[in-house]
């Protein structure tokens, strides 16, 4: 069963159009990568799942998202409550200018939960699973902003966690990483799959082929082919798609 | 001659005229504060700061004018500081940036070069006559808060504007209400430009003297305010009117008065300079 659903989702910033009739299908538990060159929209469309461009002046957009079969964009949806159950991590690791544990425990006390235990806890789990704690357990007072960018963005990605979406966002989460760091996100992507959905854009052809369940690629606001992994990347059906994923073009 | 040697010609000129005026500025400066500083440094003691005002000058003292600052300050920080944060923090965050934002933009920059002595005559007509609190402190108070809200809110919005947007998807990413975003990351973030603002602003209010007279402050004031409702008298007032007595020992008191006056500015300010410097190092990350 699917727990992501988009339908014909068209998209424009002002009176440009940024998606076009993406209609796509992502099943539980898989990891999904949006591949494609610069500036065909799939930031645009990732954002889309957890409402990041409301904020954005003059965004629009038409047709239906489905998360667990719920339209994320109907009246009744709190966007604060989508935003839990679909987590984000961004391309520039971004963590609060506060001290490594208050990072963590962000998602948690703007719920209202200030419990110290509780608070803990979380925050132990959550460094542990984006494979972060024995690096900073004895620095949790530390600020944030004092870490290396690779442990920045597991921060990131360990602040995510520690509000248990189900669903996890990735944009390009390490283009701005060495491949160290670069190689730990990946494989720490790989274990969250067992307990969440993963959708991660990259420009990178080797780490989609490596991580990913299934690949959709993009080309100026349209989906072009969306299939296996294993398949788009041997067999691709589309020119473009194997213009694309041999370097001939992007 | 060719052009790259007239540049260069005109360049050292620049430099040069640059340096002269940055000179002249300096100096004029230094020769008013030795002055200021030999007339008055003597005369500052215990005597002095805690004498009421008298006839005779070695008598006479600042404590009403230099509380009445204090309250004044005080009373002028707790009304603006409010009102100017809350209401740059609606412009800038909740107010729509359409045709009215932009002429609200406008006028509030505009507002901020308003001569004061215009504020006075606001601040009479309302809070003296209408609002029937007379030649009071609150008066006073409101008038100079009415005075520096717009360099308080345009400081605000400066400072809330500087503040990374990725900073505020990272917190709207994680589920938090916009105005938990405010609250949590973008006003601590903006703090320090805010901060900046306010101590600026009120070190410009205590040296304010026009609109105060304009409500009917009085210079001769023979008691210590204890209400926000009591007449009062602040430094600069004392300073005008001693520097008007033709008596020489007031002129004295007057000088001793501007160091006073001086003293608490510059720290004022320094601190502002010192939050700037300290913030600036911060917003780089
Ligand atoms: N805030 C915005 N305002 C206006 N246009 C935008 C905005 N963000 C993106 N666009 C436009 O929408 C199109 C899609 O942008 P998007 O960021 O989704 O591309 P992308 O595939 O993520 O590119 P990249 O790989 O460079 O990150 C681009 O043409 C871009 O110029
Ligand atoms: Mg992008």
């Amino acid at each position: 069963m699917p727990t992501i659903q988009t339908i014909d989702i068209n998209a424009w910033y002002g009176t440009k159009q940024a998606l076009k009739n993406i209609s796509l299908e992502i099943e539980e538990h898989s990891i999904t990568a949006f591949i494609g060159p610069s500036g065909c929209g799939k930031s645009t469309f990732i954002r889309i799942f957890n409402r990041m461009n409301d904020y954005i002046e003059g965004f629009k957009m038409e047709g239906q998202v489905l998360i667990d079969r719920q339209d994320i964009n109907a009246k009744e949806v709190r966007v604060e409550e989508l935003r839990q159950r679909v987590g984000i991590v961004f391309q520039k690791p971004n963590p609060f200018p506060k001290s490594i544990f208050e990072n963590v425990a962000y998602g948690l006390r703007i719920q209202g939960i200030n419990d110290k235990k509780v608070l803990s806890e979380v925050v132990e789990k959550s460094l542990m699973r984006a494979a972060l704690w024995d690096e900073v357990k004895d620095d949790l007072n530390h600020p944030a902003l004092s870490l290396s960018g690779g442990q920045q963005q597991r921060l990131c990605i360990a602040r995510t966690l520690a509000v248990e979406p189900k669903i996890i966002l990735m944009d390009e989460p390490a283009s701005a990483l060495d491949p160290i760091s670069t190689s730990k996100i990946e494989d720490l992507a790989t274990e969250l799959k067992e307990n969440y959905t993963i959708i991660i854009v990259t420009h990178n052809m080797q780490q989609a082929a490596r991580i990913s369940d299934k690949t959709a690629f993009f080309y100026m606001g349209e989906m072009i082919e969306y299939d296996k992994t294993t398949d788009l990347f041997t067999n691709p059906r589309h020119e473009r798609t194997e213009n694309y994923i041999t370097g001939r073009f992007g | 001659m060719n052009s790259i040697r007239k540049n260069r010609i005109t360049d050292t000129l620049f430099n040069y005229l640059g340096i002269a005026s940055t000179m002249f500025g300096l100096i004029m400066l230094a020769i008013f504060i030795t002055n200021i500083l030999i007339d008055g440094i003597a005369r500052i003691d215990w005597q002095f700061l805690t004498s009421l005002p008298s006839r005779k000058p070695e008598r006479a003292g600042i404590l009403t004018a230099w509380t009445g600052t204090a309250w004044i300050l005080g009373l002028t920080a707790v009304f603006a500081i409010p009102l100017g944060v809350a209401a740059g923090i609606y412009l800038e965050e909740y107010g729509k940036k359409n045709k009215l934002g932009t002429i609200i933009e406008i006028n509030i920059t505009n507002l901020a070069g308003v001569p004061s002595i215009i504020y006075g005559l606001l601040g009479l007509e309302i809070f003296v006559r209408i609002l029937h609190f007379g030649a009071s402190l609150m008066a006073g108070a409101f008038t100079l808060a009415l005075l520096i809200l717009p360099i308080i809110i345009v400081a605000t919005r400066e400072a809330i504007r500087a503040v990374p947007s990725s900073l505020r998807e990272a917190s709207f990413g994680m589920g938090a209400t916009k105005w938990q975003t405010i609250w949590h990351q973008v006003l601590p973030a903006a703090s320090g430009g805010i901060l900046t603002g306010i101590i600026l602003s009120l070190s410009r209010a205590v040296g304010e003297t026009a609109p105060l007279i304009v409500i009917g402050a009085l210079a001769y004031v023979p008691f210590v305010a204890k209400t926000p409702l009591d007449e009062f008298t602040v430094l600069p007032m004392q300073i005008f009117n001693w520097t008007s007595r033709p008596q020489h020992g007031f002129i004295i008191n007057a000088a001793a008065a501007i160091i006073i006056l001086l003293v608490l500015t510059f720290i004022m300010n320094g601190i502002a300079i010192y939050l700037r410097n300290r913030w600036q190092k911060r917003v780089k990350w």
